[in-house]
């Protein structure tokens, strides 16, 4: 952060006339293309990591011919896609159709603005960011949407019907598992919410809201629609889903909100019930002075490698679930679970049990 | 004019233009993506007012659920263009009576002096600083002096509910319904009967 300061001190420094509003916007865009770049790159890296893992876990290889073990080979799939022609299906509405992934990509990405990395290091620290984080989440489904319509085909709308339908009742779902959170922090603000984690893994919530932590995470992967729930794409079901009519750099731009969604919810679980930027080891005495030269942002990046990696365990492990079976789980299940966890944790905040309140 | 006001009148702009758009549209579907922009662009203008929390709620409860759905419905209609557009004209003096009707009423029930805000009329409200907690001065509200009339509004939308439920809830006989459990604990000897036949002697050879 003093690094930060002393460089903008030197820009202003270099550049007078630069002041009030254009350096503040500049400032918001600097942070905006920091933060953009390396997700990026990780969004890259993670589809390799991906076909990996599962690889390991098929007794496969996975990808190892393009660059040193397969290194280059994120790039070489960004070149190729780059390269590929993009086809417009004969009667699609070419401007919805356009639109669509722009609406998949552009919420994935803006939720990033409010998630905290480290104690002050955020694009921006918005007062109610949780709100924030689920109201741009819930848009990122019009993408999916509107590919279906537009595309004008009879798979990719079937596909869209069943993303809505999933959606919007798991949204409903993450929303009151994640009310939970709200209900100890006593904020929605994810600075405040790390915050109140402090002191140790003791102080995490996935303690107190161990069946909401669950029942988050395996919403997360409906939201993100993987395996085993990935009935939106359904190969064997509905060829490829909203994708079908999608080819080149449009359905790279898809594939791209896919994963930065799934970094997200990964990220977002770190902070609601892991602490966030808290390091796993305060409050062991020997252990938090050796490790007290770990930057915050560390530890962070570690556990949600952690989330990450449990998407590709889950989905090399389970096969997929059928739609009415989905439907049950979210409406019959988990939502009468996290409305008598609400209760409990209602009880909990009064009578002050544990160290969380 | 100030910056604020610059983006003032590009939000409403935007705001107005939608909303035109969404009615004119002859698309339905393209309607209701208008509608969805006409939201948006309210949503930017309350978080100019400060009210953060009511702008993001706009936006997670109309733009991610109700417009969801909405196009939901669009898709799994066959709408005739044809007979809505003939009936645009026929419908317009009945549908300019109801819009005058509802903007007096609005404008009776909703005016600023309902509710002690004339005083600003021609003076703008005290800003508040970057620490002011818009959402936790709204649920102490809630949650204190309207608790009764927010629990009534509460109430309200639960009986709502399941009088939706209700109206297309159907008897179990008439019901064809799926029972996972029994699937699930389907065995073999439920489904297939093995009988043991005597094969006839092969004379043909």
């Amino acid at each position: 952060m003093e690094l930060w300061q002393a460089f903008v001190q030197i820009v202003y420094t270099l550049i007078p006339w630069l002041d009030g509003t254009v350096a503040s916007i500049l400032i918001i865009l600097i942070k905006a293309i920091a933060l953009v770049m390396p997700l990026m790159l990780v969004v890259a890296y993670f589809t390799y990591a991906e076909r990996k893992v599962i690889g390991y876990m098929q007794l496969r290889i996975g990808p190892n011919r393009v660059g040193p073990k397969g290194w280059l080979q994120p790039i070489a799939d960004a070149l190729k896609l780059m390269t590929k022609e993009i086809i417009f299906p004969t009667k699609a509405n070419i401007y919805l159709f356009l639109l669509a992934p722009v609406l998949a990509i552009a919420p994935a990405i803006a939720v990033w603005a409010v998630i905290p990395f480290d104690e002050g290091i955020y694009v921006t620290n918005l007062d109610i960011s949780l709100l924030y984080v689920l109201a741009i989440g819930s848009i990122g489904v019009y993408g999916i949407i509107l590919a279906g319509w537009a595309s004008n085909s009879k798979y990719p709308l079937l596909g869209a019907l069943r993303s809505a339908s999933l959606l919007v009742s798991y949204e409903i779902v993450i929303g009151f598992a994640l009310v939970t959170v709200v209900m100890i922090a006593g904020s929605v603000n994810l600075n405040t919410i790390v915050q109140a984690q402090q002191g140790g893994i003791i102080h995490w919530y996935f303690i107190p809201l161990f069946p909401m932590m669950i029942i988050f995470f395996i919403s997360a992967l409906v939201e993100t629609n993987r395996a085993p729930f990935d009935v939106v794409e359904g190969e064997s079901e509905i060829v490829g889903g909203t994708h079908v009519e999608y080819s080149g750099m449009t359905f790279a731009v898809f594939f791209l909100a896919e994963y930065a969604n799934m970094i997200l919810m990964a990220v977002l679980a770190v902070v609601m019930f892991f602490g966030g930027w808290h390091s796993p080891f305060e409050a062991i005495p020997y252990l938090e002075s050796a490790f007290a030269w770990v930057p915050g942002i560390m530890w962070l990046l570690a556990k949600t490698t952690f989330f990450m990696f449990l998407y590709l365990w889950v989905r090399a492990t389970f096969p997929r679930f059928r739609y009415d079976q989905i439907m049950h789980l979210s409406w019959k299940v988990f939502l009468p679970i996290t409305i008598i966890w609400i209760f409990v944790v209602a009880l909990m905040t009064q009578l002050k049990l544990g160290p969380w309140f | 004019m100030n910056s604020e006001q610059i983006i003032f009148y590009i939000l409403s702009f935007w705001f107005v233009a939608s909303s035109l758009a969404m009615i004119f549209s002859r698309n339905a579907a393209k309607a209701v993506l208008f509608l969805v922009l006409a939201f948006f662009s309210a949503a930017s203008i309350w978080i100019l007012l400060e009210a953060e929390f009511l702008a993001i709620t706009l936006i997670l409860v109309y733009v991610g659920a109700v417009m969801v759905l909405f196009l939901f419905v669009i898709k799994m209609l066959n709408i005739d263009k044809s007979t809505l557009r003939a009936k645009f004209t026929g419908y317009l003096p009945l549908g300019l009576i109801v819009a005058a009707i509802i903007v007096a009423e609005m404008s009776l029930v909703l005016g600023d002096n309902q509710f002690g805000l004339d005083v600003f009329r021609f003076s703008s409200p005290t800003r508040h600083g970057a620490d002011y907690s818009n959402i936790t001065v709204l649920a102490m509200q809630l949650y204190t002096t309207y608790v009764y009339p927010f629990e009534l509004a509460a109430v309200l939308l639960l009986i709502a509910i399941i009088a939706a439920i209700i109206l297309v809830y159907r008897n179990d006989t008439s019901r064809k319904k799926q029972s996972i459990s029994e699937q699930v604990n389907v065995q073999a000897k439920d489904r297939v009967r093995l009988v043991s036949i005597t094969s006839p002697s092969k004379k043909g050879k």
